[in-house]
């Protein structure tokens, strides 16, 4: 029982520690928040403020007022409610791709610095290749092959074409790692493998792969709103990308007035990114004990 | 004396750019129980190599190496175990040889955990301290939270040494331990480490390119001089120091400077042939020396390979002219090598 309460009191503390550090950085705080906000918003907002179902004809195409703060569309609906309930898929496939890339690469990276020789050749020869494929037109082509609808293709093929660089950078992280001194003085210490891969080389590159789990999603926000602004990927009803491709498409471009109805979703976007990056700013100061002096 | 590391004709090539380089060449050692053995030579010599060796980190290309009398590529699973355990080495670089994630705690606390060495957090923070005290980091406490980067480079040594010494090992290789460390720390240093050596009953092939550090740190022990793979000369500190036989060793020897300058002006610096340290990618025909040797005596000295011969007076050395001059004409590589161990 004491064991318990000494395990849950550990496990308070290092979290009490960890959001201490994480406030510490005041950008990267920030960005937390806003990142925590735009999730929240985009899972939980459609429920308690829901879409708009019907088109608006007294409104159409007006800049930001009291009543609509982001303005209104061509339909005259609410741009902001429509930015809300378009969140859902852009962030679920962010955090699906990044994850999925961020496991794949490492995985893969991992293996072949760990393995070497012929295999390790071979695998970075397939990611060299791969690395020269031009990633659009191939998802275009993949489009009109497979039904893109389902969130989870569309993570799993995302992570599939963006891998193989992160791969690379991960098998040179542990190529080092495996050379310093401290993991041969955990080999002369016959700590095991686990301890050695886990214990001395993963924590020294946390700072690296959390914040490459994060480029990794706001690359994959900009895939899939680019595959869906160009019409390969047919989402059904709301979403950021289909809300600038149908902006664009009647005339946002060109028209002054409904400029809002572009820009309510590209803000969306840009919101998300610049929160998350400079989240990745905090993190580094959780995973590097260098930066955190006095905690 | 109970023999404890053998290292027999034991010779390591690595292969950069399709070259093959004997970093390490026919070398044969042996280390007894409690005794400090001190490798000098120039960078590149094979020390190090020779150091990743004996400690079982880097496996020979050629040769056996021993521990307490057994080939070490043929243990069993539980007499490597305790071979692995019971040596352990001290590196070089006090800024890479701690991982910067942990802290010092961890550091230490880490193989006492794994080995079931301590049971309990308690007698593990007992133990860590203990530790931290024969290490001289005193008062323990203030070091225990500390990060590495908090550290100064002898601290971290310090801690290096330490978490060595966590596992109860017999056998110590401190490659370079002390030249990254500050001149004014080094003695302190090496004052813990020859303390170290005399409570545990330590063994220490202790590694460094500064021939002054040897003679203070292995004065009751031997010191063998590499060069470009080969050990030219090995022979108890005193000796080796007050009559140098190699030529090598002397001209090493005679290029220390003094603590009174009017010794160091007084003294006959040894000239060399060449001042230029051959490539071990083109290593010179018979004696590597010979090139650079002031005792270069022709033929025999650019076409064999002096073999270490062992003397009766317990010193050991390579080299043509010496054996000749005292007598021992072309003794065949094998029996010098039997008589050298």
């Amino acid at each position: 029982m004491a064991a318990v309460v000494e395990v849950m009191s550990g496990t308070a503390r290092e979290l009490g520690k960890t959001l201490r550090l994480l406030s510490r950085n005041k950008i990267g705080f920030a960005g937390l928040l806003v990142t925590l906000l735009v999730v929240f918003m985009s899972l939980a907002g459609p429920l308690i403020w829901p879409p708009e179902q019907s088109a608006n004809v007294a409104d159409i195409n007006q800049g930001p007022s009291q009543k609509h703060w982001l303005g209104t569309d061509f339909q005259g609906q609410d741009n902001l409610l429509k930015v809300i309930s378009g969140g859902k898929e852009i962030v679920i496939i962010a955090f699906l791709a990044g994850t999925l890339t961020t496991l794949l690469a490492v995985s893969v990276g991992a293996f072949s610095a760990f393995i070497g020789g012929w295999v390790d050749g071979l695998l970075m020869e397939v990611v060299n290749v791969w690395l020269t494929i031009p990633k659009l037109p191939l998802l275009a082509i993949l489009a009109t092959m497979l039904k893109l609808n389902d969130v989870w293709l569309l993570a799993v093929i995302l992570a599939l074409i963006q891998w193989p660089g992160l791969a690379r950078q991960v098998r040179s992280q542990i190529l080092t790692l495996k050379k310093r001194d401290y993991v041969e003085a955990a080999t002369m210490l016959d700590l095991g493998t686990g301890n050695i891969i886990f214990r001395e080389m993963l924590p020294n590159m946390m700072s690296f792969i959390t914040i490459a789990l994060i480029f990794e999603m706001t690359h994959a926000i900009y895939q899939q709103t680019s595959l869906v602004f160009l019409g390969l990927v047919p989402f059904s009803g709301a979403n950021w990308g289909v809300m600038i491709e149908l902006a664009q498409r009647k005339g946002a471009l060109f028209a002054p007035t409904a400029a809002w109805s572009l820009l309510a979703p590209s803000l969306a976007i840009i919101l998300f990114q610049l929160a998350l990056v400079s989240f990745a700013r905090s993190l580094d100061e959780v995973f590097n004990p260098r930066l955190r002096t006095s905690v | 004396m109970t023999e404890l590391i053998r290292l027999d004709h034991v010779t390591r090539t690595f292969t950069v750019n399709r070259h093959v380089i004997k970093a390490v060449d026919d070398v044969s050692l042996t280390i007894h129980q409690g005794e400090v053995v001190c490798l000098v030579g120039e960078s590149g010599c094979g020390k190090t190599t020779t150091g990743k060796m004996a400690a079982g980190v880097l496996g020979p290309s050629s040769g056996r190496i021993e521990f307490l009398g057994q080939d070490t590529a043929m243990l069993s699973k539980v007499a490597f175990k305790s071979y692995r355990l019971g040596v352990q080495m001290v590196h070089q670089d006090p800024y890479s040889s701690l991982n910067p994630v942990h802290s010092v705690f961890d550091i230490i606390a880490a193989p006492l955990r794994h080995h079931g060495l301590t049971q309990g957090e308690a007698a593990t923070r007992r133990r860590v301290r203990e530790l931290l005290e024969l290490v001289d980091m005193t008062p323990p406490d203030e070091f225990l939270d500390k990060y590495s980067h908090q550290l100064s480079g002898g601290q971290r040594q310090r801690v290096s040494v330490a978490r060595a010494l966590t596992v109860n090992p017999r056998f110590i290789v401190a490659d370079e331990a002390v030249s990254m460390v500050d001149v004014s720390i080094r003695v302190s240093l090496l004052n813990m480490l020859t303390r170290l050596k005399e409570q545990m009953g330590l063994a220490v092939l202790f590694i460094t390119h500064d021939l002054a550090l040897a003679k203070y740190f292995a004065w009751e022990g031997r010191i063998g001089v590499m060069y470009l793979g080969r050990i030219v000369e090995l022979a108890p500190a005193r000796q080796l120091v007050d009559e140098p036989q190699h030529p090598y060793t002397q001209v090493l020897l005679s290029a220390i400077p003094e603590a009174n300058p009017d010794v160091t002006r007084r003294k006959r610096r040894i000239e060399l042939r060449s001042m230029d340290v051959p490539s071990l990618l083109r290593l010179p025909s018979g004696c590597a020396f010979h090139p650079r040797c002031p005792r270069f005596e022709g033929v025999q000295c650019e076409m064999a390979v002096p073999a270490l011969i062992g003397f009766d007076d317990g010193s050991a050395v390579a080299c043509h002219p010496v054996s000749r001059a005292r007598g021992l004409l072309g003794a065949p590589a094998w029996a010098a090598t039997e008589k050298a161990l």
